[in-house]
């Protein structure tokens, strides 16, 4: 139990970082962008190409950042320049990056075509790299030592690999925070709100739906990355269904955590993210379950996330009006009350 | 400040569905000007505005602006020098973001947007004291979203936004037309303060002929494309609404018929 909870909790907090791009296009910017089931693999692909040629981990996945915001501001391209309708030029490009992203792990064959996966099981990563730094450090010995005290078992080889995604995952929320507070990030939120008016403020909103495209992508480019060297494989099926995924990620941790600020949006979504993971690993931890549900497990929980606000908010809605009504009925009672008895003595 | 040099602008050309919207429109605007616009509905009033503001370009003509030719100018470089007020209460602001960030955006919008923090504690400090001047009591809700602000508000502030950075021409469409008649009062006072106190140039349309009499140096009306009647300075002072029906019907031969009520609001 234990043990499951831990892992989804660690590959939660490296999928919030793609939520966090996902909640940049779909909330901050309007636009339902679907590159996303593309790009996320394009991420993993980059990474685990050149992590193949013996690039460092580190470099290999700065240049599948960089690739993700190409493959968003073609996305950006297609929809500002090209007019086509931003779900039309989402699924365009995913379907464009799906050869693509073969292709880039065909570069690891003789022949250079197509290869749909690239396994990374004696590799280098990110992950390993900081390991070496991490172990010196005792910290594993401490918490492991501190939770078997506490009865636990089955406890984790590492912590390393979840501080590491934590320290990212809420350096890059802080990173968001500020940005959307700038004069460029208010000006894409104000073209994800209201086009016209920040256009007759000088604002080019071609420019800056494309820039938002961008930067989303290379943040779901890097979680790409990184889930294919944390689970050391990159495989041309890992992107299906992650708009999905980014999706009931924002909803659920809006629904929960609430959208009063900036701030408080972008950790509601790293939580929504991680919530998913557990809610997901939970359920397959049910017996008839298979592995292959997951897809429909995700339907039915983002369905949950978006019908469940709506119903507790009508119920929340008719208290407050049942509230209100007996607040009237009394006060009428007690006024009535006073006039009978001044009728009364009237007679 | 702006010259509208024979702007020509057809809808649907070469269909069933022709419409001249605009025929040789010449007009001039020296700074300072503050030119009222009226017309019954169809007259090219909001086509021109919109010629103006580069949302639509001309077929024909040339535009020029601080003597610039900006004919051909996307619209959002040319919004550097032209503020705009909508009819939509609506259309003027971001509803989901808050009056401070509104003014940010507003307060950009002639410089380089860069990454330098939208609302800063010194701008907060300018934004205040714009604010006060609305005698609306928002400088106090400076970080309520917008969405939350009546109509008549919103109004106010989009017309704040719109003179905040001392535009080259404001442009105002019908700005006053969806509010009731209250609120449309305090709007237009508001108006004539904030134009008075910029000096700044300023084209408005409005359905409201008191208003168009009530406002501005100089006046003209629009029918079917073209502008039918200028009214300079001190011609503009005499006039009165009987006497522009009157002007009308001897230009068109015609009476102000189903637009008249409209027009005489």
């Amino acid at each position: 139990m234990f043990s499951a909870v831990f892992g989804s909790v660690e590959q939660g907090i490296i999928y919030a970082i793609m939520a966090l791009g996902v909640y940049l296009t779909f909330r901050v910017l309007d636009f339902p962008d679907l590159t996303v089931d593309g790009s996320f693999v394009t991420g993993a692909a980059v990474a685990a190409t050149m992590i193949v040629f013996d690039y460092h981990p580190l470099v290999a996945t700065l240049t599948a950042i960089v690739v993700g915001f190409f493959a968003g501001c073609i996305t950006g391209l297609l929809h500002t320049k090209g007019k086509i309708n931003p779900l039309l030029s989402g699924i365009l490009m995913m379907i464009a990056l799906y050869s693509i992203n073969l292709r880039i792990m065909g570069l690891t064959t003789e022949s250079s075509v197509g290869r749909p996966n690239i396994p990374l099981l004696n590799a280098e990563t990110i992950f390993s790299k900081f390991q070496g730094f991490w172990s010196d450090l005792g910290i594993d010995g401490a918490i492991n030592g501190f939770l078997s005290g506490l009865g636990i078992e089955h406890l984790p080889a590492t912590w390393g690999t979840l501080f590491l995604m934590i320290l990212v995952t809420i350096l890059i929320k802080l990173i968001a925070d500020w940005f959307l507070q700038t004069e460029v990030g208010l000006a894409i939120r104000a073209t994800g709100d209201n086009k016209k008016m920040i256009r007759s403020f000088s604002a080019n909103t071609d420019t800056l739906v494309i820039l938002g495209l961008g930067i989303s992508n290379a943040l779901v480019a890097f979680s790409g990355s990184l889930i294919a060297q944390y689970g050391k494989f990159a495989d041309n099926g890992m992107g299906i269904g992650m708009i999905i995924i980014g999706l009931a990620s924002v909803i659920i941790g809006e629904a929960i955590f609430g959208t009063k600020t900036i701030f408080r949006t972008t950790l509601a979504v790293i939580f929504g993210a991680v919530i998913y993971r557990i809610v997901l690993g939970l359920s397959l931890r049910v017996k008839f379950l298979d592995s292959g549900d997951m897809k429909l497990i995700t339907a039915i929980i983002v369905i949950a996330a978006l019908i469940i606000p709506q119903i507790l908010e009508k119920r929340r809605e008719k208290a407050r009006k049942a509230r209100r009504q007996a607040e009237r009925m009394e006060m009428k009672a007690a006024q009535g009350g006073h006039r009978i008895v001044e009728t009364g003595s009237n007679q | 400040m702006l010259k509208l040099d024979q702007i020509n602008k057809t809808f649907n050309e070469a269909t069933p569905d022709e419409k001249v919207a605009l025929d040789q429109i010449n007009l001039h605007l020296h700074p300072g000007d503050f030119v009222t616009v009226i017309g019954s509905n169809g007259a090219g009033k909001s086509t021109m505005m919109n010629m103006i503001s580069g949302a639509l370009t001309p077929d024909f003509g040339n535009i020029y602006l601080d003597g610039k030719d900006v004919t051909r100018l996307a619209e959002f470089k040319r919004s550097k020098m032209i503020g705009r007020v909508f009819q939509d209460p609506m259309a003027g602001t971001a509803p989901t973001m808050t009056i401070e960030e509104n003014l940010a955006m507003a307060y950009s919008r002639n410089k380089r947007r860069s990454l330098h923090r939208g609302v800063d504690k010194k701008r907060k400090e300018l934004f205040r004291t714009s604010l006060e001047t609305l005698h609306l009591n928002l400088e106090n809700r400076m970080s309520a979203k917008v969405g939350l602000l009546s109509g008549g508000e919103r109004q106010a502030l989009s017309l704040l936004m719109a003179t905040f950075t001392q535009p080259s021409i404001l442009l105002l469409d019908e700005h006053t037309a969806a509010l009731d008649p209250s609120r449309a009062e305090l709007i237009t006072d508001l108006t004539k303060r904030l134009v008075e106190h910029e000096r700044l140039t300023t084209l408005m349309v409005t359905h409201n002929m008191q208003q168009a009499l009530d406002l501005g140096n100089r006046l003209i009306m629009m029918d079917k494309g073209q502008i039918i009647l200028e009214v300079e300075e001190e011609e503009k002072q005499g006039l009165t609404i009987a006497k522009l029906m009157d002007e009308f019907q001897r230009i068109r031969g015609e009476q102000l018929t189903s637009d008249a009520a409209l027009l005489s609001v």
